[in-house]
């Protein structure tokens, strides 16, 4: 096994201890989501969206598991880096025979792996109070996977190159958490989709989280209920376009804006 | 053999020179410590020796190499203790040695590296509970974790109580012992003339004094401050012969001298005395 990869592998179990242990971010990134729906599964127990019997809470489930690869990624990654930067982290690791690449490593599975302890909590939660129908086909849970691999990956290389933004690590989550809010009032989370002004819409499709919650909801709602959508499809096509596009793209961007000392030090 | 050579070092930051024209060199295994007030360019060659920033003119070579573009081979060969971190702070002292131990081709023994540094009745606490020495001792664990052939340790004992610091001295002696070459930063002089065989005093951004702690700024040549107690008056002489001095004083009363003492300027004084030369000249 290479250098590269041993050293990146210790990388994702000290993240992941570090990810855990500090409060903040145990409760902001990784129980947010099951508290919103314990939330909301409550409060609209008994609403459904118009199609058959589904209920909000089948719909509101999609964009929560959404939500969670928003907040794993992107959320976690850009409040953490800057205060990385700030804390002496990233100056302690420069100076270590640590090839690079292994710190990207380090992050990519840290966000992996707690999205993955994510999802069973939310679905476990889901499935014993809130009556949460899983899909059973083999398809469903495919699509499931690779719209998770793609989201993941995009949100961790915007968040790992949103980073540079924030100037100091104690104002990085004033930064990201209203980026993040908007995204989720737009893309069809706390409300349903079609239910948005056009304009609206139109804003949420420049970016992963529409697409995400969309592809989500394919996951998760019966197959008829794409009718609801605003193009009466799941366009799951347009979903690996979109998520290509942003990851392509943010890890470009990622590689070329991302830096290990603070703004004014080398 | 040099490990550490540096010629007409020099490092602006906009209209700020930080480092002006400096030129040093450690040899193998010595330790040589950098003195100077604050702002006048320690911690910028430090950095650049370190490879965190490139120099403007001038060249470095650390183990041979130029550090702005060694690769990692070359980094396994060093140990970083940077200024006040705060990092890792979730993180227990013996979870952090282990892990860093783990960058390295030649480790020391993580659970012995946490004993020299005296932290085993610490080892399974936070980090970020630490007081300031302890979380000093620990950034110096993670220093010399790597078996390095060149340490950096810059300020490292900052915060901590003379016993504490008279352990780290200790820890210090024994890697010197083994043969570790060290660059150490520091304010408190004491702790330069026990550890340094040279000291280098660095002001505005030029070393103005380079020498063993003995000589520097010609401290063995000084004049000594001889004082002694006749007829109930203290008395005293400056003189260059000092020996010759008590030598008479010996003869004139027979024997002992009543309260003698011959004070020599300490490192400190002579620190000091060529910290205001500079300022003047």
């Amino acid at each position: 096994m290479s250098t590269t990869l041993r050293i990146g592998r210790s990388r994702i179990l000290l993240e992941l201890r570090q990810f855990f242990r500090d409060r903040e971010s145990a409760l902001f990134n990784f129980l947010l989501p099951v508290i919103l729906l314990v939330i909301f599964g409550s409060v609209f127990a008994n609403s459904e969206i118009g199609f058959e019997d589904v209920t909000f809470t089948q719909y509101f489930l999609a964009g929560m598991i959404a939500s969670g690869i928003l907040y794993t990624s992107f959320q976690n990654l850009a409040i953490a880096i800057p205060m990385e930067r700030e804390d002496g982290t990233l100056k302690r690791l420069a100076g270590l025979p640590m090839p690079k690449a292994s710190y990207f490593i380090g992050k990519v599975g840290m966000v992996f792996v707690a999205y993955i302890a994510q999802v069973i909590l939310i679905l476990v939660v889901g499935v014993l109070f809130f009556r949460i129908q899983l899909p059973t086909s083999p398809t469903h849970w495919f699509t499931f996977a690779w719209v998770s691999v793609l989201g993941l990956l995009s949100c961790t290389f915007i968040g790992i190159a949103y980073s540079v933004v924030p100037k100091q690590g104690k104002g990085a989550s004033a930064l990201v958490a209203p980026v993040v809010l908007v995204l989720q009032f737009t893309s069809g989370v706390f409300f349903i989709f079609t239910d948005l002004p056009e304009w609206m819409q139109a804003f949420a499709s420049l970016f992963p989280l529409k697409w995400l919650t969309q592809a989500m909801r394919s996951v998760f709602l019966p197959d008829g209920a794409q009718v609801i959508e605003a193009s009466g499809s799941w366009q799951l096509g347009w979903c690996a376009v979109a998520l290509g596009i942003w990851t392509v793209g943010g890890f470009l961007i990622a590689l070329r804006v991302f830096r290990w000392a603070p703004r004014g030090q080398l | 053999m040099y490990a550490i050579e540096v010629e007409h070092l020099r490092k602006v930051y906009g209209d700020v020179v930080a480092v002006d024209d400096v030129s040093f060199h450690v040899a193998s295994g010595e330790c040589l410590a950098l003195l100077g007030p604050n702002g006048a360019g320690k911690t910028t060659t430090t950095e650049i020796l370190e490879g965190y920033r490139k120099a403007d003119r001038g060249t470095a070579r650390v183990l041979g190499q130029d550090p702005g573009s060694a690769g990692l081979e070359w980094r396994s060969r060093l140990g970083i203790v940077l200024q006040s971190d705060r990092d890792l702070g979730d993180l227990t002292v013996r979870e952090s040695v282990h892990h860093f131990a783990g960058y390295f081709p030649d480790s020391y023994d993580p659970d012995k590296v946490i004993e020299r540094v005296g932290l085993v009745e610490k080892a399974k606490s936070r980090n970020a509970k630490l007081s300031g020495g302890q979380r000093r001792r620990l950034d110096v664990a993670l220093g010399i974790i790597g078996r390095p052939e060149v340490l950096f340790l810059d300020e490292p004992t900052t915060g901590f109580d003379p016993e504490a610091r008279h352990e780290f001295w200790a820890l210090i002696e024994e890697l010197k012992a083994d043969g570790t070459t060290i660059l150490l930063t520091t304010h408190y002089l004491d702790e330069a003339e026990r550890l340094a065989d040279r000291v280098a005093v660095i002001a505005r951004g030029r070393i103005i004094a380079c020498d063993t702690p003995g000589n520097i700024g010609d401290r063995s040549h000084a004049r000594a401050h001889v004082s002694w107690e006749e007829n109930g008056h203290g008395l005293s002489k400056e003189t260059t012969e000092p020996t010759l001095l008590v030598q008479r004083l010996a003869e004139r009363f027979g024997g002992e001298v009543p309260s003698l003492q011959v004070h020599r300027p300490t490192l400190e004084e002579t620190y000091l005395e060529l910290l205001k030369n500079e300022g003047e000249s």
